[in-house]
């Protein structure tokens, strides 16, 4: 049997109308052979996380340059376990400074978090090999 | 020069078959950053049929294509102005008064994103977002606080404000009132600009056409009684930042222009009482001189259009005066103090272009917003260009050239171009909401983000001459206790209110909302009686409803 093509929600949450790097990365995820589901501006943690139950997704990316990083990963983190779908990926990038990317990257439910100039082929691999360890875990 | 084109154009083809004797892919032209053919030389056949008169002339005088004033830098040096704001009024207050005694010369408020989008800061969906990307301001005392002790006859001010502008607008005149200055002396820029945010920054809140009523209210209030006011700063610089070519940059800025334009002749507004307030903002990215190009073209299709298309008889109305930032989307993550020379190339670029003022990226804004120390060397980098280089002593020193005169005319072709095109669409609301501007500037972000990494282009310290490790530069940390303060404050301020002042003041901006009375008279009476920001957008969104892009990538 074939196996499922990634699914993956790159989402815009809180205020950040800043949307030239989702739709970048959301374009070289699909050019990677992924089915990109791209949410949208001005999104609620509620409403990503909704998205991204009824996607069936395997892995969501947030892209934030306002600076709400501290708030809105956390967010995202705990509605998705809350909804019984701790097994998705939680990735993403933006306007972040080292010092909370050490802060948020790595901690639980929180995957790695990328920079500006990161080049597509890291968060490609990266989600690639998470997603399938995900899915080796499932089985 | 009295060779023909003829002449040198067979001279040229001559040198050119020498040198491919010595060198043959040196003639294959390169594409720029803007994906633009570039030859190896120009030459006066570049420019054949070219008129000194009537293409380039004399600096502040028809067709402006040198410049907008006759003195131009002899006269006064372009402002200095850093966009700036975080955390509280209380904090940015303290920055506006240390960039001031640094010699800055005029002031610029970056908004955190609950203002942008006009939310209070105690708002739901502020959470977590309170004075981080800007100042929070939700209100008169805000205000108020911002701009204590900075006299506001003596000080320009520049506030990045688009969907609520017609608010900050209204508390900057109240709070100015209240300091003993009247409208008339006022001076200064609110950006004003919803048809980029459609296209390009995506701070909407109303969908156009109510947008389009707001802006053209706010024009005819400010034609009348705050004359030295810009009201709309029609910006090119987050379309470029959104990924854009330069020459889209230009297409899609003018074009937007001409929209508020032929709104304010549609309100009835005659065009030379507002378009001499009309004023422009772009980027200065790091293609040296097609920037420079870029801003003559400008000038001069504005002047050509505005002069024989509007028929607008005021010389102010022709004339294109600019704002420029550095572009925050050429710096680079790694190595950030290469920043700094990124950054001087561009604000050169925008002196040599005639900009009126100025604003220099920090070296560390692609980590967070710039330090104390960042924004000094910025702001240092200006100065030396003002004081050091010699490049404000002569004006448009690059006319002539035989490349920025091709690059000029070619911009001016170009954009041209893209006008027909976006006419055939029905014009620039049609075009918006086809999708087309958001997806010739995704194609070009995307174009140029492949180059980078098939190094196609090549971006120091990113996908060469790399070395490793992370960054060692101060961040400013903008403290959560912020929020909690800035939230704390507010609901004192609303609990010290007249509640009945508030809902009749409220009253009168919808009664204006549903009808066609000015709303600018009646949100400057709210303000003034502690009526929210977020109050007076909440209520017109539900006169006006909210806009929503369709999610394309």
């Amino acid at each position: 049997m074939q196996e499922r093509k990634i699914r993956i929600l790159v989402a815009k949450p809180g205020l950040d109308g800043h949307d030239r790097g989702a739709k970048v990365v959301a374009a070289a995820l699909r050019d990677a052979g992924m089915e990109v589901i791209y949410s949208g501006l001005h999104q609620t943690p509620e409403m990503i996380v909704e998205t991204a139950l009824q996607e069936d997704v395997d892995a969501v990316g947030l892209s934030i340059l306002s600076g709400a990083h501290m708030t809105l990963f956390p967010k995202v983190r705990d509605l998705l376990a809350k909804n019984g779908a701790g097994h998705i990926l939680l990735t993403g990038g933006g306007i972040i400074p080292d010092v909370d990317v050490d802060r948020l990257s790595g901690r639980d439910g929180i995957g790695r978090l990328f920079g500006p100039g990161t080049p597509s082929s890291a968060f490609v691999e990266y989600i690639k090999t998470e997603v399938a360890k995900r899915r080796a875990e499932k089985v | 020069m009295c060779q023909s084109a003829d002449d040198i154009r067979a001279a040229q083809r001559h040198w050119e078959s020498e040198t491919a004797k010595a060198n043959p892919s040196c003639l294959e032209p390169v594409r720029n950053l803007s994906d633009r053919p570039v030859k190896i030389v120009y030459t006066p056949a570049d420019l054949d049929g070219m008129d000194f008169t009537s293409d380039l002339g004399f600096p502040g005088e028809y067709p402006y294509t040198r410049g907008v004033h006759r003195d131009m830098y002899r006269g006064r040096p372009w402002t200095m102005r850093q966009f700036s704001g975080f955390g509280t009024a209380r904090q940015t207050n303290q920055r506006y008064k240390m960039l001031l005694a640094a010699g800055q010369t005029g002031l610029s408020v970056a908004f955190d994103m609950p203002t942008l989008m006009g939310y209070d800061s105690d708002h739901e969906r502020s959470q977590g977002e309170v004075g981080k990307c800007g100042v929070a301001v939700s209100s008169i005392d805000n205000m108020s606080t911002l701009f204590r002790d900075i006299p506001l006859d003596k000080v320009s001010t520049s506030m990045t404000i688009n969907g609520p502008a017609s608010v900050l607008f209204a508390l900057y005149i109240a709070v100015a009132e209240a300091q003993g200055v009247g409208m008339a002396k006022l001076r200064g820029t609110i950006q004003n600009d919803i048809l980029k945010e459609y296209i390009a920054q995506k701070s909407f809140i109303f969908p156009p056409a109510p947008s389009m009523r707001i802006i053209t209210d706010i024009m005819s209030f400010a034609a009348d009684l705050v004359p030295q006011w810009n009201t709309i700063s029609i910006s090119g610089y987050h379309i470029r930042e959104a990924g854009s070519t330069a020459l889209q940059e230009l297409a899609f800025t003018l074009a937007d222009g001409f929209a508020y334009v032929e709104a304010g002749m549609a309100a009835g507004i005659p065009v030379d009482t507002f378009a001499p307030r009309l004023s422009f903002f772009f980027d200065a990215h790091q293609e040296f001189f097609e920037e420079i190009a870029k801003f003559r073209a400008a000038r001069r299709i504005w002047a050509r259009r505005m002069k024989e298309k509007y028929k607008a008889a005021d010389q102010r109305s022709w004339l294109l005066r600019f704002h420029t930032q550095t572009a925050g989307c050429s710096l680079t993550a790694e190595q950030p103090e290469n920043n700094i020379v990124r950054t001087a190339f561009e604000a050169l670029s925008a002196v040599l272009g005639g900009t009126q003022s100025l604003h220099t990226n920090s070296l560390d804004e692609t980590h967070a917003l710039p330090t104390e120390k960042a924004v000094i060397i910025a702001l240092r980098t200006q100065q030396i260009i003002a004081h050091e280089t010699g490049a404000a002593s002569v004006i448009d020193p690059l006319a002539g050239s035989y490349y920025v005169e091709k690059l000029t005319n070619e911009l001016e072709e170009g954009a041209e171009a893209y006008f027909e095109r976006i006419d055939k669409l029905g014009g620039v609301l049609p075009a918006i909401e086809k999708g087309f501007f958001q997806r010739e500037i995704h194609n070009a972000a995307y174009r140029y983000q492949i180059e980078v990494e098939e190094k196609k282009r090549i971006v120091v310290g990113l996908n060469e001459y790399v070395h490793g490790g992370k960054p060692e530069i101060p961040i400013l940390y903008i403290d959560p206790e912020v929020e909690r303060e800035q939230v704390a404050e507010l609901a004192a301020e609303k609990g010290r209110r007249d509640g009945l002042a508030v809902r009749k003041a409220l009253e009168e901006i919808r009664k204006a909302a549903r009808g066609s009375a000015n709303l600018m008279p009646r949100i400057i009476a709210a303000v003034k009686t502690h009526v929210t920001l977020g109050e007076i957008i909440g209520l017109l969104k539900t006169e006006f409803g909210e806009y929503q892009e369709p999610p394309i990538f």
